[in-house]
């Protein structure tokens, strides 16, 4: 019973996605698909530091760092071409364990690069190691001292991409190939293949979301939200709050990786904007804007800003758009937008208006 | 060997000897108090045993292992559980969620069979939710179960932090001033309850003001004033005593 009330908003978010691509097909705007393909794989970040956020109480403004991580490993790896080492040891090594692929470029030379699962392990991997080593130390912090070393750590990440030449410097990494998930499925842009790249990210998204959502209604869940209610009382209680905390920023760092690396696959490329302050400010914005504690309004956010934004909406005002959010979320509607109930709003008003009123709740 | 043996404790705040030297046995089965005036170092003294607090020196050994270097999440785990001076419930969940906190260390679903939502876990959590519910009915606060526990009475509130740290099965259970903040009725009733508690055989540890309810209750006493063991012995002689007499009615009260 209450696991159908768990998964009945996904079955409703399932039969919504295949109706918008019906409709998107029926009126010829399939256009649209490649934004919401975009915003699907954003959302996988912002689910992911809706956890760490709303549940476990950690606040981080690196986010964009493990996206970074994530896409620009996997960027590079499928596109250095390695054929000048290939009598390398550990070269000769990886390309007999089929972990090498060998392919032609735009001008018949041969191209010897990391095959785009290897390079997604490493990728998300490495992202996964680079959080546990940064969340250890950093995570002892809290409140502001954490956002702000969690914002150094994304600098670092800004700085790396914009520095290296392995990663491009300030153009970033381009001809990134497709990613072949399975034997006809594949992560590309290419013009034929929007609609399955539809379905691969909104795929991904919601098994995303049924792990995060299972998570959060277990005892780990429990424990994560009660390190956020009183952490001393939840060490107490005998949580390894230290650990707990580690492992939802961990959890969270690799789901931003993943999107990164799939974002990238699908862009064919990556740029140090990916890598930006702007970018984890963005997705906390997102997150705040949803409530905090809520995945689902965390995800409907993520779809409806993002799309807006990938859109044009907000035109070259896109960041101060998310910065105005923030601000006026933490301002007016600290619960987050979706929280607000119009019907009681209207209520609470007119029961100030009359002498006989009682004590309504606002909230 | 006695459940909890303290050996010449001390803990230092600059200055400040808060806990000085102190020495004392608390015997399986008993309810044993410490009073003292304000600042006498009691809470300090409970933060010390918990694990909150590092000891400049001295030796904390429960269940004849040596606890003093051990986290507050370890020392729960060997059976210690504690309620706090000023009710440290978890904000943002109901009653029934903060019992199940307590569940914790006698269930062990991860993080991997949380996101797959293991179906042995379901069974966990069931028996996680029914014991909690009994814990919250043993406090008399089982109407309460899904209200979020900012909406609840400061009595609800501490009878939900008693039925949390129940949940946890301890062997040893230390109470920060459990009639803090209670009337006469409510105080008469924690001292049932607790008495309820320690004959279902779990020892007790409690640091209390309200003088009645400690004379009732405890099996012995140990005073602290200014950070020092004064005094340790059986309600009665505690009473009798000349010391203990001159620093309440001298010092305070």
């Amino acid at each position: 019973m209450e696991l159908l009330k768990r998964y009945i908003p996904v079955l409703f978010l399932l039969a919504l996605v295949v109706a918008f691509q019906l409709v998107t097909h029926f009126t010829e705007t399939t256009y649209y698909l490649t934004q919401l393909t975009m915003s699907a794989y954003y959302s996988i970040v912002v689910i992911g530091l809706c956890v760490l956020m709303g549940y476990g109480g950690q606040i981080s403004l690196g986010h964009a760092g493990f996206f970074a991580i994530g896409g620009y490993l996997a960027g590079a790896l499928t596109t250095h071409n390695l054929i000048s080492l290939k009598h390398h040891a550990l070269v000769s090594f990886l390309d007999k364990l089929g972990l090498l692929v060998t392919s032609s470029d735009l001008y018949g030379g041969e191209l010897l690069t990391v095959e785009p699962w290897a390079a997604c392990i490493t990728a998300v991997l490495s992202a996964g190691i680079i959080g546990l080593a940064i969340g250890g130390p950093v995570l002892k912090l809290k409140g502001h001292y954490l956002a702000m070393a969690t914002l150094g750590f994304g600098i670092i990440i800004f700085r790396i991409a914009l520095a290296s030449a392995y990663f491009g410097e300030a153009d970033g990494i381009s001809g990134v190939p497709a990613f072949m998930l399975l034997p006809g499925i594949e992560v590309s842009g290419g013009f034929g293949a929007r609609v399955l790249n539809y379905y691969i990210a909104w795929g991904v998204l919601i098994v995303g979301i049924i792990l995060l959502l299972n998570l959060i209604h277990s005892r780990v869940g429990r424990a994560l939200r009660s390190i956020h209610g009183a952490e001393e009382a939840a060490n107490a209680m005998g949580i390894n709050t230290a650990r707990y905390k580690l492992y939802i920023f961990v959890l969270s760092a690799v789901f931003a990786a993943l999107a990164g690396v799939l974002v990238t696959h699908y862009n064919g490329g990556i740029g140090p904007s990916e890598a930006g302050v702007m970018k984890s400010v963005r997705y906390v914005a997102i997150v705040a804007v949803g409530g905090m504690a809520n995945i689902w309004g965390a995800l409907i956010m993520g779809i409806v800003l993002n799309f807006l934004s990938l859109r044009g909406v907000f035109g070259s005002y896109d960041d101060a758009v998310f910065g105005i959010i923030l601000i006026a979320i933490m301002l007016f509607a600290p619960q987050g937008i979706l929280q607000i109930n119009p019907w009681q709003q209207i209520k609470s008003r007119l029961s100030l208006l009359s002498p006989k009123s009682g004590e309504e709740a606002t909230d | 060997m006695a459940l909890l043996e303290i050996q010449n404790l001390n803990r230092r705040f600059g200055g400040l000897h808060a806990v000085n030297n102190v020495s004392f046995n608390v015997e399986q089965g008993m309810i044993k108090a410490v009073i003292g005036p304000n600042g006498a170092g009691k809470t300090t003294l409970f933060n010390l045993i918990a694990g909150n607090l590092p000891a400049n020196s001295g030796a904390i050994s429960f269940k004849n292992t040596k606890i003093n270097s051990l986290k507050p999440y370890q020392i729960a785990a060997r059976g210690l559980s504690r309620t706090y001076q000023n009710i440290k419930l978890f904000h943002g969940m109901t009653a029934l969620e903060n019992v199940m906190v307590g569940r914790h260390i006698r269930s062990k679903a991860g993080f991997l069979a949380g996101m797959l939502n293991l179906p042995w876990t379901w069974a966990e959590e069931r028996r996680i939710r029914e014991k909690a519910m009994e814990y919250l009915d043993l406090l008399g606060v089982s109407d309460c179960a899904d209200t979020e526990i900012s909406n609840l009475s400061f009595g609800q509130q501490r009878g939900v932090e008693f039925a949390r740290a129940l949940a946890t099965e301890p062997t040893l259970l230390l109470l920060d001033e459990p009639a803090a903040g209670l009337n006469i009725y409510e105080t008469a009733e924690i001292g049932r309850l607790i008495e309820k508690i320690r004959d279902s055989g779990i020892t007790v540890l409690l640091v209390e003001h309200d003088m009645s309810l400690v004379m009732d209750i405890s099996d012995e006493i140990v005073v602290l004033s200014f950070g020092e063991k004064i005094a340790e012995d059986l309600p009665h002689n505690i009473q009798q005593n000349e010391e203990v007499i001159r620093i309440y009615l001298g010092d305070e009260d």
